[in-house]
């Protein structure tokens, strides 16, 4: 399920920043998509609103590493893959993440529960490794605290569902 | 952050830690007198002491804050703008992330000033989507200084009116360069625009802007409260006040330090970092991933921009890593090359296919498949990307690079197949 239509004409009226809009426009309305992307449906709609050509927003969405054009996870799990994370065992935490969720980096898991991406740089690098999910931030990670953090995720969802 | 010398000598307003740092806890802590001081005085007088105190831009170019601010000034009259530059990206940096969190005030205070400095009604914070939480405190904080009259129209009956927006950056390390900045918050693709025209003079929607880093706007309060003479008295008689340091690596102590500019780099890695956690010292990475490779010998360089530019030393952002000796230079090169090979626009050539080649011979490198010959290119390739690269992120892209093959071309020559074995056609050509 994308964003409907509804949303997008909302979001494009609350930003009344006016020129300021359309990279602000496409991160709230890829916020309230349940898989955490653009739809085409969604960048047809922005367009026509903001009064910009489609080539134009496909251009800038395309542009951004954040701003996905395809479904993803309810949660995206970002694993920091720069320098100081990598001397201090990223590659470890990440085979660790890859084989509990069962994707490789760039993968959604069949049940459409976590995206995994890479990303540069969250700026913990004296809680290096760092890995954010979603909003919250995690440092100093071993593969095993990494492993944990995911199943308490899991059970959170689990949770969420049966209430 | 931890500072060994006296807090009375901090230009970060200390004891303000807290989860959310409120607006009356800033100003018990002597926040907001600065831009009571600013606005009861002329514009060219808060140019004329930030000018005197030698303030120098914290984002990693160091120009004089000052002469950007009388640019802006020059202007003939009309719409201006003021931008912090709050898309901190460079890998192993943090202390912008730490100011917006942890004292929001004083970068709204700082922005405030300046923008009477240089006649500006709206602001804008571009910070990195990578830091919600920094934006969440900066809207906070945004509301808290509004509703006390500190932020909006006729701020504390002065009849300056001034406010501040967040524009949320999309994941694109190259928006920190202040052109592409302006090109995303106009809503286009993040890429760099020929300078001339400069920002301050053909800004954000064409109009004159001031675009300056979180760490420069956030030591303008201190200066116009406390005044120039103290805040030079801080430093060197080349580098003025103080840096914030971003530590990481192999060090006991890693984290944000406010440190005296003249402080050796020594210093900073065994007095304020405790010093290796295990192991010999390899190397030092100084000013993030578009910043140098140096080794052990050259850490009783002081932090000062002559000092620091007299050895090829870029302070950049103030980013500290320490790598000891289990640590491999190329590793961390190649890691470095891959990053702005991911970041690069793709807009010049040089950037574009310089990175794509450095990155494919330091990898062949690393595979122990790289000719002597092939080193001699990837310094060339380097060189060219140095020289020809459109915008600051191509330019600087090789830094690490070029550092690394001047102290540790023995690191690159030893993973080299054969050491005499001629190069190959493709290699030469």
């Amino acid at each position: 399920m994308s964003t409907s239509l509804q949303a997008v004409r909302e979001i494009v009226t609350a930003s009344s920043s006016g020129q300021a809009a359309l990279l602000q426009v496409l991160l709230a309305v890829q916020d309230s998509s349940p898989e955490n992307y653009v739809s085409e449906e969604a960048v047809n709609e922005i367009a026509h609103l903001l009064g910009v050509s489609r080539s134009r927003v496909y251009s800038t969405a395309s542009f951004y590493s954040v701003i996905s054009l395809k479904p993803r996870g309810r949660h995206i799990v970002r694993v920091c893959i720069n320098a100081p994370c990598e001397n201090a065992g990223k590659q470890a935490v990440l085979i660790a993440l890859e084989q509990e969720l069962g994707v490789s980096l760039g993968g959604t898991t069949a049940d459409g529960r976590f995206t995994l991406e890479g990303v540069s740089c969250l700026g913990a690098c004296y809680m290096s490794p760092a890995i954010k999910i979603d909003n919250r931030l995690y440092g100093d990670l071993t593969p095993e605290a990494a492993v944990a953090i995911i199943r308490s995720y899991g059970e959170e969802d689990t949770i969420e569902h049966t209430a | 952050m931890s500072t060994p010398h006296d807090s009375a000598n901090s230009v970060f307003r200390l004891g303000l830690f807290r989860d959310f740092p409120t607006l009356m806890h800033y100003r018990d802590f002597g926040g907001y007198q600065a831009l009571a001081n600013a606005l009861s005085g002329s514009p060219e007088a808060v140019i004329g002491e930030i000018g005197a105190a030698g303030l120098r831009g914290r984002g990693g170019a160091a120009f004089p804050t000052a002469a950007k601010l009388q640019m802006v000034r020059d202007n003939p009259p009309g719409v201006r703008y003021v931008i912090c530059n709050a898309d901190e990206g460079e890998p192993g940096t943090f202390k912008d992330r730490f100011i917006m969190t942890h004292i929001p005030f004083q970068l709204l205070e700082g922005m405030a000033i300046a923008a009477y400095a240089v006649g500006a009604a709206q602001g804008f914070i571009y910070i990195r989507h990578e830091y919600p939480e920094a934006q969440e405190t900066m809207r906070r904080a945004i509301a808290a200084a509004r509703a006390a009259g500190l932020l909006g129209a006729d701020i504390l009956g002065s009849g300056f009116s001034f406010d501040i927006e967040i524009f949320s950056g999309a994941g694109s390390y190259l928006c920190g360069e202040e052109t592409a900045l302006l090109s995303s918050i106009e809503g286009k693709k993040g890429r760099p625009r020929l300078k001339p025209p400069y920002p301050t003079q053909c800004g954000l929607w064409g109009k004159p802007t001031l675009i300056n880093n979180v760490e420069t706007l956030a030591n303008i309060p201190p200066i116009v409260d406390r005044g120039s003479a103290w805040y030079r008295a801080l430093g060197t008689a080349d580098s003025h006040g103080t840096k914030l340091i971003s530590l990481s690596g192999d060090v006991v102590r890693r984290g944000l330090y406010e440190v005296p500019f003249g402080t050796t780099f020594r210093e900073i890695i065994y007095d304020y970092g405790g010093g290796l956690k295990q192991g010999r010292l390899k190397a030092v990475n100084i000013g993030g991933a578009s910043g140098v490779v140096v080794p052990p010998w050259e850490l009783d360089c002081p932090l000062e921009y002559d000092a620091c530019g007299q050895r090829g030393i870029t302070i950049g952002s103030g980013a500290v890593f320490v790598m000891d000796d289990s640590r491999s230079v190329l590793e961390n090169v190649r890691n470095r090359i891959d990053f702005f090979l991911h970041e690069s626009c793709g807009k010049c050539t040089p950037c574009r296919e310089g990175l794509r080649q450095a990155g494919r011979i330091i990898h062949k490198t690393l595979a122990g498949e790289a000719v002597l010959a092939d080193i001699d290119n990837l310094e060339r390739y380097t060189r060219t990307m140095q020289n020809a690269a459109f915008c600051g992120l191509g330019q600087a892209a090789g830094n690490s690079l070029i550092s690394s093959l001047k102290y540790f071309r023995d690191d690159y020559e030893a993973m080299c197949r054969d050491q005499n074995q001629a190069a190959p056609k493709e290699a030469t050509a």
